[in-house]
Order: C-alpha cells, then sequence, then structure tokens
C-alpha cells in the first residue's frame, strides 16, 4: 500500500505508487468535455472516475462543511466530493481527490484551500488533493502536467467544443427528439475508445475524427423553424455545470430555444495569454520572459488545434463555427482592457459581444451569487456592450443554494419576451 | 370574452374583457399563498357569474402564475411584458413605468429605448418589506401612510433589501424615534432602492405611471417616489390590475374552462420537494421530549407574600421587552414578556405600576437592564446598572447549568451564541446584519400566511414532510416558500421547513461548526425562539445533543440582568435608584431629533427628554455630543491618525501641467502618498476627491451597475463624482491585477474588484464619456520597468510628451514617500502600542483593508473601540512585526497576507485582541476570515469579527466590543 508522504508545508502528496493504487474522483462540469478527459486521463494510467452525484444531498454537503459565504461552485464541488466520499461507494485509503486550480487573483483559486479545510472537518486527512493546473502550483511526484497531458487533454477539448456546438446547433431542429444526442453519446463513446488504444490524439487523428463528426452531424435530418437564439456567458462552472444552473439549457429548450455556449477553447487561449500580457504590461525579469516564453509556444499550439476546427467547419456552412481567439480577442478592443485577467476576465465581456455579433443577441450572463470579477466583467460591462450592440437583450442571473428557479425564470422569461418581439419584428402594445 | 389573470406573490387579480375590450370583470385579493384553491375559486366565480356559457380566451401571468400555467398548459405571458402591453393600449403617451408588487420591483423605459428592469434575488425592498416594516412598527399599512405624512425628519435607512433596513429601523425604534418619521423614511428607502438599483444611471423623465398594489394604496410612497423623482407621476385607474390586463389582451387561445378548472386541482399534488424527515414519529416521541423538558425549572415564589430584598431585571432586545421580579434566591415573583411595540418606555412604566398595584409598599434592591433599549431605559427610569447581553445570558445559564460551556439564544432579531471556557465567555457569535433569520423572521411568514406564530409553529411538530428551505436569508427565503408551495408543500411542512432553517441558519452561518463535539456537552438555549418546540426539536436532532431549555427560555435575559443586580449589589448600602411612584405617575417622555455635526460621521441623534430632565442621547457613535468634548482617545487611535495623515496631502498649487484629479477610493487610500508624489513632481496640481460621505454616496449611487458589490467599491462611483463637480478634467484611477509585494504571500494580487473597478466606472458613468481618465493598468510591483510603462501610458493620454528621466526621477521620489508613509504609520502605531500599555489599556487591532479608513466606510467604530477604554492600531503595523508564516490557504493578496500576519503576532501577545473588519459582500473574506479564525483560536484567542456595510447597525457592533472586553475582564 502506498506510504503518505507529506511535503515541506505538511501537504499531503499524490505519490507515484498512489497512481499505480488510488481512484482519483474528478467533478463534473461540463458534461461531454469531462467525459472525454476521463477517457483521456485513463490513457495516461490514470484511475480516473467522473462524479455525476447531484440533488440536494451534495447541496448539504457543501452547506455543512464550505463557508457559506464562499462561492457556489466551491459549495457544489466539494459538496459533490464529501457526499461521494461518504457514500460509501469509495475505499477511502485508496481514493484521491482531482480539482482544477486557476491561479488566477479570483477567490477561486483558493477552492482547493477550502476543499482541504472541509476534508479536514470531515476527518478525512489521508486523502490526497492533487491541483490541475498550468501555473505550477502545488506539484506532486505522481501527477504533472507534462506535455503528454496537455496534449491529451487538449484533444478533449477540441473534441469537446466541437461535439458541443454542433449538438447545440442540431439538436432543436431534428426531425427526430433524440438523434443528435444519441450521435453525441455515440462519439463520446467512439473517442473514448480510440483513446484508449493510444489514438486520436494526434494532428492528423484530430484532423479526421473532426471530418467524420462534421459528416455525421450534418446528415442528420433537420426541419429548421425560427427559433430564439439565446447565448449564455459566465462564470465557468455555473455556466457549463447544469447542476449549478438549474438545469439552465433544458429549460431553454423547453421554451424553444437555440442555445450557443461557447466553447473552453477560448479560455484556454484567454488564459495562456496571462504571462506574454504581463510581460507587456508590467515588464519583469528574464524569468518571467522565459516562463511567458513557454506560454506564447503552448498559445501557438491550442491555435493550431483551434484552426483545425474552424477548417473542419469550413465545408459545412449551415453550422456556425466557433469564434476564433483573434476575432474574439479584437471584439473587445476598446471595451475593456486586457489587462483584466481574474476568473473569466476580459473574455466574458468578449463572448458577449461575440455572440450579438453572431445572432445570439439574447444573452445570459450567469454567475455565483457575489461572484467578484463579474461585478466588473459581467454585470459592470453590460451597459458597455448594449452601447457596442444595440440589439443586446443580455439578462443578469445569479445562482445560489438559495436562489430559487421560480425567481430566475421569470427573469429569464421577461429577456425571451423581449426577444420573441424582436425576433418577429412585432410591437404587442399596438 | 378574455380572461386575464394575474398571480404574484402575494395578490391574484383578474380581469374579464367583452369583446369590445371593456373591462366587465375584476378582482383583487390577497392569496395566502393558497393559489390553486384562489384560483379555483376565482375562475369557477368567473366560469358561471360572468363567461356563463360563451367563448372565453385565457392568460396567465405573474410569478407564482408561472408553474401553474405551465403544467396546466394554459398560455402565459411574463408580467412585466404584460404590463407594457397594457400601458401601450391603454396609456400610449407614457414614458416610463414604475410598478412595485408584493416581492418584486420593475422600471419599464417605454421611450427612447425600450428597455425593462427588474430587481434581482438580493433586493426586497418591495410591497412585502413594507408589509415586514409595518409589523415592525406595530402598525397598519394604512396608519403607516397616514404618519408618514407627518414626518418632519427623513432617517437613512439601508434601501438595499429588508433585512438590513430592518436592522437599522430597530435601533432608531429603540432610541425613540417617531413613527412618523420612520414611516416616511421608509417610503424614501424603498423609491430610493428602486430607482437607484433599477435605473442604474438612466434618467427618468416624461410621463410617469405608477402602477401595483403598494403604489396604489400609499399615497405616502407615491409622494416618496415623487420627491425623489422631482416630478409628479400619475397613478391610473385599475393601477392594480395592469398585468392582468395585459394579460387579457394576449388572450388569443380559446380554453375550456371546464378542463382549466381539473388541471389547476389535480395541480401542486405532486409533491415534488425536497424534503426532511418528521420532527416527530407520533404523539409518544413528542411526550416524552416535552417531559424532558419540563424538568428545567426557575424557582418561583409569590411577590405578594414574599418579604425580603426585590430585584428587577429587564432585557429590553429588538421586538420584545421582558422583566422579571426576583427575590434573594432567584425566586421569580412576577414577570412579563411582550412585544415592545417599537417603545419600549412606555411598556416598562405600566410594568412598574403594576407591579406597585399589586404590593404597594415595594421597594427595589437593585434594578439593571440589558439589550438594545440598554440606555434609553437606563435613563428613563434611571436604573442601577446596564450589563451587556452575553454576560446577562450567561448569568442566567449558570443558574440552570453551573459547567455550562456553550450557550445559544435565539431571539426576535438577534442571535447570540457563545462558548464558554474556564468559567469565561470565550467565543462569540452574534448573527450578521444579513442572515437575521430569528424569531421575527418565523413570525412575519406566519402572518404573512395569515396564522398566530404560536399556532403556526405547533402546526410544523407533526408534519409528514417539513420542507427542506436551505440556511438563506429572509428574502432568499420568500421565494424558496413559493417555490415550495407551488411543488405542493403543505402549511405544515412549511411551518417545520421555516424551524429548521432558523435552526441552520445558526448552526451553519452564525457558529459555522459541523459537528456537534465543537459546541460542547452542556448546552443551553434560551430566547424566544427557543419556546418554540419545533425549533428546539430541529437543533436537537441537527446536532445530536440533548439541550437543556430553561421553561424560562424567552426571559433569560432579564433574569440574568436581575441576577446581576443581585450579585452587583451584595456588597452595597441602600436600595435601588429606581425612579418613584410619584415620579411614574407623573413620568414624561419626550423625543426630539438632529444631527450632530461635531465630525464627520454626522451622526442622526435622538435626544429623549424625561421629566426630571434627565436626557438620553442615542444614535451616536462618539461620546463628543454627550460631553461637547473632542473625542477622548484620539491620541490612542490609529486610525484617527491616518487618515489626518492622508489629509495632509493637499495640492500643490500652479502646476505646470495642470489639474490631476485621484479618487479616494479602495486602493488609493493607501497608495495616495505615491501617486500624490509622483504627480506633484510631474508638474501636476494633484487634487483629491473629499472624504466619503452619504451625500456623496447618493450622487454616484445610480450609475452602479451591479447591487451586490462591496460598499467600498459603490462609493467609488461617488467620487468622481465629485472630482468632475470641482471641474477636473484629467482623473487617474489605474487598474492594478497586482499591488506591491510584500514578500508576504505566493503573489500579490488585488481582489477583483480592487483591481478592475476603474473599468466599471468607466463604463457605467456617462459623466466620464469626453474627460480624460486614466486607468490603464499599471504595475507598481516592479519599481524597475514602471518609469518606462508608466512614461508610455502618460504619453498616449497627455499631448505634451514625458521624458523618461522626468518620469525616474518622479518615480523614485513616489517610492520613497510610499515607504515613507508606510514606515511613518509603523511609527506611530509603536508609539501608540506603547503607550497603550503604559497606561495599561488593551489594545485592539482593527483589522481590514486600507480603505476601511474612510469614516463613511468603517461607521466610527475605532471611536466606538477607544471611548470604551482600549487603543486601536491597523493591521499593517502589526503584519509588520511577523515573519511570513505558514498559513491554510493560498496566500496571494498582499492585503489579505497582513491579516494572517496580524493575527499570527497578536496570538503572541495578552494584551492585543484583533477584530476584523469585512465589507459585506467581500467574497474574499470568506477566505480570509475562517483562517484568522483558527489562527487565533489555536493561541485561545477570541475573534471577533464586525461585518461592516452601507449603513451597519452600531448597535450589534457594540454587543461584540462589549463582550470582547467583558470576556478580557474575566
Amino acid at each position: 500500500m502506498a506510504e503518505l508522504v507529506y511535503d515541506k508545508n505538511g501537504r499531503l502528496l499524490f505519490t507515484k505508487e498512489m497512481k499505480e493504487e488510488y481512484t482519483i474522483l474528478i467533478p463534473m462540469m461540463l458534461p461531454v468535455h469531462f467525459k472525454l478527459f476521463e477517457g483521456v486521463l485513463r490513457n495516461a494510467g490514470y484511475k480516473i472516475q467522473l462524479l455525476t452525484n447531484s440533488g440536494p444531498a451534495v447541496v448539504q454537503e457543501g452547506l455543512k462543511y464550505v463557508h457559506n459565504d464562499a462561492c457556489y461552485p466551491a459549495l457544489l464541488v466539494i459538496g459533490q466530493f464529501l457526499d461521494a466520499l461518504h457514500s460509501g461507494k469509495y475505499d477511502l485509503d485508496h481514493t484521491a481527490l482531482m480539482m482544477t486550480q486557476t491561479g488566477g487573483g479570483c477567490r477561486a483559486s483558493n477552492y482547493i484551500p477550502l476543499l482541504r479545510k472541509a476534508m479536514h472537518k470531515a476527518n478525512m486527512d489521508q486523502i490526497p488533493i492533487i491541483s490541475m493546473n498550468l501555473v505550477g502550483l502545488e506539484k506532486n511526484p505522481g501527477f504533472t502536467m507534462d506535455i503528454g497531458i496537455i496534449r491529451r487533454m487538449m484533444a478533449g477539448v477540441v473534441y469537446g467544443d466541437t461535439l458541443m456546438c454542433l449538438n447545440n446547433q442540431v439538436k432543436p431542429y431534428e426531425t427526430r427528439k433524440g438523434t443528435s444526442t444519441e450521435l453525441l453519446d455515440k462519439w463520446i463513446q467512439k473517442l473514448c475508445q480510440q483513446f484508449a488504444h493510444g489514438h486520436g490524439i494526434s494532428m492528423a487523428d484530430v484532423k479526421k475524427n473532426l471530418r467524420l463528426i462534421m459528416h455525421d452531424f450534418s446528415a442528420i435530418p433537420e426541419k429548421k423553424v425560427p427559433k430564439i437564439h439565446v447565448g449564455i456567458v459566465g462564470e465557468i462552472y455555473v455556466k457549463y455545470a447544469a447542476f449549478a444552473n438549474n438545469n439552465l439549457e433544458d429549460f431553454l429548450a423547453e421554451q424553444d430555444c437555440e442555445v450557443n455556449l461557447p466553447g473552453l477553447m477560448n479560455f484556454l487561449l484567454f488564459m495562456l495569454e496571462h504571462r506574454p500580457d504581463d510581460m507587456e504590461l508590467y515588464g519583469g525579469g528574464p524569468a518571467a520572459a522565459a516562463a511567458a516564453g513557454v506560454s506564447k509556444i503552448l498559445f501557438q499550439y491550442v491555435t493550431k488545434m483551434q484552426n483545425a476546427i474552424t477548417e473542419a467547419f469550413r465545408s459545412y456552412p449551415q453550422f456556425l463555427a466557433p469564434t476564433e481567439f483573434s476575432h474574439v480577442h479584437e471584439l473587445v478592443d476598446g471595451v475593456i482592457g486586457y489587462g483584466a485577467k481574474m476568473g473569466e476576465g476580459w473574455l466574458l465581456t468578449a463572448e458577449m459581444l461575440e455572440l450579438a455579433e453572431c445572432g445570439f443577441e439574447n444573452i445570459i450572463c450567469a454567475q455565483p451569487f457575489g461572484c467578484l470579477p463579474n461585478h466588473v466583467v459581467g454585470k459592470g460591462m453590460i451597459r458597455k456592450v448594449k452601447e457596442v450592440n444595440s440589439k443586446a437583450n443580455i439578462v443578469p442571473i445569479d445562482y445560489d443554494p438559495g436562489a430559487t428557479k421560480v425567481n430566475q425564470e421569470n427573469r429569464i422569461k421577461l429577456m425571451l419576451a423581449v426577444a420573441k418581439e424582436n425576433m418577429n419584428g412585432t410591437n404587442p402594445t399596438k | 370574452m378574455k380572461i386575464g389573470l394575474d398571480v404574484g406573490s402575494t395578490t391574484i387579480k383578474s380581469v374579464v374583457l367583452d369583446d369590445n375590450n371593456q373591462i366587465v370583470f375584476k378582482s383583487y385579493e390577497r392569496h395566502y399563498s393558497q393559489i390553486t384553491e384562489k384560483m379555483t375559486a376565482l375562475l369557477t366565480k368567473i366560469r358561471d357569474e360572468v363567461i356563463c356559457g360563451k367563448e372565453a380566451k385565457l392568460t396567465v401571468s405573474g410569478s407564482a402564475g408561472m408553474g401553474v400555467s405551465e403544467t396546466c398548459s394554459l398560455p402565459f405571458v411574463q408580467e412585466v411584458y404584460a404590463t407594457r402591453i397594457a400601458t401601450g393600449r391603454i396609456l400610449p403617451q407614457t414614458d416610463c413605468i414604475i410598478e412595485l408588487g408584493g416581492e418584486d420591483a420593475k422600471i419599464l423605459f417605454l421611450t427612447g429605448g425600450t428597455e425593462v428592469r427588474m430587481n434581482g434575488s438580493c433586493a426586497g425592498g418591495t410591497g412585502a418589506f413594507i408589509d415586514q416594516m409595518a409589523t415592525l412598527l406595530g402598525i397598519s399599512l394604512d396608519e403607516m401612510d397616514e404618519l408618514s405624512e407627518k414626518y418632519e425628519k427623513i432617517y437613512t435607512i439601508a434601501s438595499r433589501c429588508g433585512v438590513f433596513a430592518k436592522s437599522d429601523i430597530q435601533p432608531l425604534l429603540n432610541q425613540g424615534a417617531r413613527k412618523s418619521d420612520l414611516s416616511a423614511s421608509i417610503f424614501a428607502a424603498v423609491a430610493n432602492q428602486t430607482i437607484a438599483g433599477l435605473a442604474q444611471g438612466r434618467p427618468i423623465t416624461g410621463n410617469i405611471l405608477y402602477l401595483g398594489g403598494p403604489l396604489t394604496f400609499l399615497k405616502g410612497l407615491r409622494r416618496a417616489f415623487d420627491t425623489a423623482l422631482k416630478t409628479t407621476g400619475t397613478c391610473p385607474e385599475n393601477s392594480l390590475y395592469y398585468v392582468a390586463l395585459g394579460a387579457a389582451f394576449s388572450s388569443e387561445i380559446e380554453i375550456d374552462l371546464d378542463t382549466a378548472l381539473k388541471n389547476i386541482a389535480s395541480y401542486g399534488k405532486s409533491g415534488n420537494f425536497r424534503s426532511i424527515e418528521p420532527l416527530f414519529k407520533d404523539q409518544a416521541e413528542y411526550d416524552a421530549f416535552l417531559e424532558r423538558h419540563s424538568q428545567c425549572k426557575a424557582p418561583r415564589g409569590d411577590l405578594k407574600t414574599y418579604r425580603g430584598p426585590i430585584y428587577l431585571g429587564i432585557d429590553s432586545g429588538s421586538t420584545t421587552i421582558k422583566a422579571v421580579t426576583m427575590g434573594n434566591d432567584g425566586q421569580i415573583l412576577d414577570s412579563i414578556y411582550k412585544s415592545n411595540a417599537g417603545n419600549p418606555v412606555p411598556i416598562v412604566r405600566n410594568y412598574l405600576l403594576h407591579l406597585y398595584e399589586v404590593r404597594p409598599d415595594i421597594k427595589f434592591a437593585a434594578a439593571a437592564v440589558t439589550g438594545y433599549g440598554e440606555e434609553l431605559l437606563k435613563n428613563a427610569f434611571n436604573l442601577d446598572y446596564g450589563v451587556v447581553e452575553t454576560i446577562a445570558h450567561f448569568t442566567a445559564a449558570k443558574r440552570f447549568m453551573p459547567k455550562v460551556d456553550f450557550v445559544i439564544d435565539i431571539g426576535g432579531q438577534d442571535m447570540k451564541c457563545f462558548k464558554i471556557r474556564n468559567g469565561a465567555i470565550d467565543n462569540i457569535f452574534l448573527n450578521e446584519a444579513c442572515s437575521s433569520g430569528c424569531g421575527s423572521f418565523l413570525q412575519t411568514f406566519a402572518n404573512t400566511l395569515g396564522y398566530q406564530i404560536e399556532d403556526f409553529a405547533k402546526m410544523g411538530l407533526f408534519a409528514k414532510h417539513p420542507v427542506d428551505l436551505g440556511s438563506r436569508c429572509t428574502v432568499f427565503m420568500n421565494s424558496q416558500v413559493k417555490q415550495a408551495q407551488k411543488d405542493g408543500a403543505t402549511t405544515e411542512d412549511i411551518s417545520a421547513g421555516l424551524s429548521c432553517s432558523v435552526v441552520k441558519n445558526a448552526i451553519y452561518k452564525v457558529i459555522r461548526v459541523s459537528s456537534a463535539e465543537e459546541l460542547g456537552h452542556n448546552v443551553v438555549v434560551q430566547g424566544g425562539t427557543f419556546l418554540n418546540d419545533a425549533v428546539l426539536r430541529v437543533f436537537e436532532k441537527e446536532m445530536g445533543v440533548n439541550v437543556v431549555r430553561p421553561d424560562i427560555s424567552g426571559l433569560m435575559g432579564a433574569y440574568g440582568a436581575a441576577v446581576y443586580a443581585m450579585q452587583k449589589s451584595l456588597h452595597r448600602d441602600g436600595d435601588s435608584s429606581l425612579v418613584s411612584l410619584e415620579e411614574l405617575q407623573d413620568f414624561k417622555h419626550e423625543v426630539k431629533v438632529t444631527n450632530c455635526g461635531l465630525c464627520n460621521n454626522n451622526c442622526r441623534l435622538t435626544i429623549n427628554i424625561f421629566a426630571n430632565g434627565r436626557r438620553f442621547i442615542g444614535g451616536n457613535r462618539c461620546e463628543r455630543p454627550v460631553t461637547k468634548r473632542s473625542s477622548i482617545g484620539a491620541d490612542i487611535d490609529l486610525y484617527a491618525y491616518k487618515l489626518k495623515k492622508l489629509q495632509s496631502y493637499v495640492p500643490m498649487p500652479a502646476g505646470k501641467r495642470g489639474k490631476i484629479g485621484i479618487p479616494m477610493c479602495l486602493n488609493l487610500y493607501e497608495l495616495l502618498p505615491f501617486w500624490h508624489t509622483f504627480f506633484s513632481m510631474l508638474g501636476f496640481e494633484v487634487v483629491t476627491s473629499p472624504l466619503s460621505s452619504r451625500e456623496l454616496y447618493i450622487d454616484g449611487q445610480s450609475t452602479i451597475p451591479s447591487d451586490t458589490v462591496c460598499f467600498p467599491a459603490k462609493l467609488s462611483h461617488g467620487h468622481i463624482m465629485r472630482l468632475l463637480e470641482q471641474g477636473i478634467d484629467t482623473i487617474f484611477y489605474p487598474c492594478m491585477s497586482y499591488n506591491i509585494d510584500e514578500h508576504r504571500s505566493d503573489n500579490h494580487y488585488n481582489c477583483p474588484v480592487v483591481a478592475y473597478y476603474p473599468e466599471v466606472l468607466a463604463a457605467n458613468m456617462p459623466q466620464l464619456k469626453g474627460k480624460n481618465f486614466i486607468h490603464d493598468y499599471i504595475g507598481l510591483h516592479l519599481p524597475g520597468e514602471f518609469p518606462k510603462k508608466m512614461r508610455k501610458i502618460l504619453n498616449s493620454h497627455f499631448d505634451k510628451p514625458f521624458d523618461l528621466k522626468e518620469v525616474k526621477f518622479a518615480a523614485q521620489a513616489a517610492y520613497k514617500a510610499y515607504d515613507d508613509y508606510m514606515e511613518d504609520v509603523r511609527k506611530k502605531g509603536d508609539e501608540i502600542i506603547d503607550k497603550a500599555r503604559l497606561e495599561h489599556k488593551q489594545i485592539i487591532v482593527l483589522a481590514g483593508r486600507p480603505y476601511h479608513l474612510d469614516p463613511e466606510i468603517n461607521h466610527g467604530i475605532h471611536k466606538l473601540i477607544t471611548s470604551l477604554g482600549a487603543a486601536v492600531v491597523s493591521e499593517d503595523v502589526i503584519a509588520a512585526r511577523m515573519k511570513r508564516e505558514p498559513v491554510h490557504v493560498l496566500n496571494q493578496w498582499t492585503y489579505h497576507a497582513r491579516l494572517y500576519s496580524a493575527a499570527e503576532y497578536v496570538s503572541t501577545q495578552s494584551d492585543m485582541n484583533l477584530v476584523q473588519l469585512v465589507s459585506f459582500g467581500c467574497g474574499l473574506d470568506a477566505v480570509t476570515t475562517d483562517e484568522v479564525r483558527s489562527i487565533l483560536e489555536a493561541h485561545d484567542k477570541i475573534y471577533t469579527q464586525i461585518k461592516i456595510d452601507e449603513i451597519t447597525n452600531l448597535g450589534a457592533v457594540k454587543i461584540r466590543l462589549r463582550s470582547l472586553f467583558a470576556a478580557l475582564e474575566q
């Protein structure tokens, strides 16, 4: 059995032996992407288990073990871990937890310490916690974000973004309900099988798979009827995780909308731009310059992957391709500074502009109640976005354990009523 | 015919239109959350009496109607949208609509770009809020409306959320403020909030329409809106029915009413809501529970026959007043427990008269008072002692359980919990302004649902599926309850669920424990709310311990005060100084309201004058209005020193490059020495905005886009306004991701709000259009790089270029000025510490952020501390005495890192204690408070936290501080 090893500050490490013996739990955020991540990480030799437990019990665990003023995502993710660990399904001496950590100036970078505090309160100090980050926080001998892992994860992002984007565009119009979802599931399965055999990760494989995916989705019979176009932006967890946003996408589908959810790719590129941007804005020594150099190389690599998506979409003009980073970047020029990096930073503002530009001017800006960066880049920029694009019809929605669906849906419905009026070009007051 | 049904949060409205769109029927009534029943009754009536078999088209609207319409497949139209439709048909010349409902507030701009705005989920200042306030004042809505006409003064009342406003009004009531002034102030607060929160900078002009219940029924409220908008709006005919009318107008689909009725009747039986297990399995279990708790009884005596010294204890709480008359064996001879109806004075007078009536020869040995009304009553009746609540409760608890190690008291407005270690109060938890889920919360809900609190509480005992409502504040709870009702929860389930949420709020939000062990084994519960068996049961279940609830649970404060009076007077000769019977019969109480004006806080004072010339001044933060002398303790107050020091940075006149304005907000508080020097050296005349004030805040309020951002950030809008008013066209307020690196953390960030707030100002203040607002991203953490980067920025904003040498020179001076300032403050801090030690004074490290220096933000808390006899220093001074220590959080913000260092240092000093100031809504402090607490507690230090906001209930702050000092004394 793997020995418990601690670093000099007393942090329990995830060792190489643990990699062999332990099951690593990861919390769910984006259903498509995370299933693929599970696949690629398994291929890299980790026993990964994606958590899908949800419901009131998870919220209760969160409320019990996390400071109630901490943000909602922290509460849910930690609640999800504890609910799973308390379920009896896992051998607590052979389980580790993994969570992403951005390392930015937002309090989200403190989720890992909050998780550790919660685990301590719950008397589960023996469980190692792995931070998955790109900035070198908390190193572990048994898990390194090396180029191999990064390549695999990147492939996951490319497929995830593409599949999510296509499914969102096809599902509302499919003539037979469920066709698009079936195809989506089929592809996730297929890709995971490829990963298991070490395939599907190289650029050539990616390009080939993308072509096939595009082909398959374009073949789904559709009936185009006018639907309200709604874009969703926001704090990354609340924006994507159905559990956090009270099944926002399903609700919008019921309301007869087509939903556009910008993918992860641009968020990654946005993150990779931090160091070079900081260099540019504030300067720095040789070490900072070197780190910025590494970021730039990664940035170019990810851009190449993004180009592959754009290319795949080119032959299918019926589909709206995910907006390229360079364009999103350009859109926000003069609206908010590129130095706004914390949380989703300027990218959130840019995504509102992007959505409004490509016909999704009805926008839900989703955030945890009291989200710090969103005071600035979300709610703080709505006015400016409307100045740039007067068609923008934006509603900010706060999520937290106490906020009710009724309140949220009522506000969304108001936004939709205005959207419908704009779509039909009618004025009901006459 | 067309039917429009508007099912709102508290009322149900209907309109039936004939084929010429004329109203043939309308109705308006409260639904007491019996939504399906009322809908059924109403539709049946319409079917039988109005439609009579004709063709009918129906549309539903309203927040509570949403769920019903969906499940019953009835056409639905969103209520704001419906209002718009109706207005377009009826009064098309309208420019703007203001509509207040039970729980919603909306503004619709119709001309010049249609826009609809609706309050977010954290803004309760609406109909339900006014109801709550009326309950609090103990008057009806009509009375409130009438009274408001006779107002003389308007008090500032937090306009953000009902809970906040409540904690503002309560102390005012206790200080003796007039109900007429309060009524008008409440209306003004609602108007203020609606306009500021929803208009967000867009001017409200032209033809304005007032709609909805509150604006229809309350002319005082309309007057408040007129005043705030500087115009006269109209409240049209049928102003209650606009949503229903809009729904009726949009009815296009024919509905078979019989089918609809059948669907509605079967709706809500789903039972699909989160529930927890029943409180009691059966009557037997309940009986056993009652039996166990009935054993804990206070001794009793008979006032008429008792001979011996008599002690009086009074607990003047937030909503109730309690008094105990006690004999020298601790036996209760007489007691009262009453609602204070907004003014405790006449109630105490009547009680004393009653005692004289029963025992004409009564003589009191001593009398003590505790609670919010302590000072007022002490002065009114010349009582011997005042005692802080926590000590009163602890004193009482010890009578029942000498070894008590945890006391939890839930009263009407307050929740007080404390741990006891080695016979002394150790750790105090009080509820913050935001989570006042206490007794009055249950009461308000009982009333909204149409019950008396006693009956309502009992209903929950045997509920089959108590609703799980979470542990949020009252405002959220309203909609949570609505949702549960929609999902078919019964009133019993809701009653039990509410009791449960009170307990969860206490355990998880206020005390923050996750297991019973953390509480201790000898727990005494008390306070009026624990008289409620459901609450007690939930508490025991949730914590898994059996606790002691004295039979005088609601009287414990008063009982403790009586015991305290007895203990204090034991070695004293003579009787109580309590007023005589003659004086009581001749009792007079007059109230005057004025502004202090002796310092920046400009407290609104309430002066109470009693018969023999005794006076009591309420509302003051320091002793100045009482003693008329400049506040004592300024020489041991580092906050006062720092503020004065910052004010010494005055403009250097005749700058060759003209004027540049710096708003005194957020991080600029600490960086002023840097920027002032930097720009002065470059030849600018540096003008700073004045100190914050209420007026300054209000001036900028309408441009704040996010109503949940922290108050310090909100103030910056007002500072920009002040600079612009002074004709300053160049304003400097940089974005700064990074702060100066003090090498005590892994990174040296600013928090996201501090870092980027200038972006919000630039995007949301139209006043800044065309001005030179310099808000580029600047890094001071790299002094070697700064001049180059800064020069480029400056050159992009000014025509006359800067050369690098000049900027380098200015930067050098600026870094030095910053270091000098920090050093000077540290030196002064050291001086204060030395002086305090020489005089054997306690030293309080008031730890927050640099901008907590702002008197409008700290509300003079530092003065309150010095008035209690302690010295005040700030965290930066203390942090400097400490090397970096490892912490259990990701330590990456410069300001926050100081807190951890300060806490570490305080832990090593016996005469120092740390009080943490936390701005409401500060997300980072959710991380820091737990860590600071654990650092202090690891060293057996008491952790005290004070949450501050736009308006702060200084009463609660005082309790905290007094309890802290009382604990230190023990």
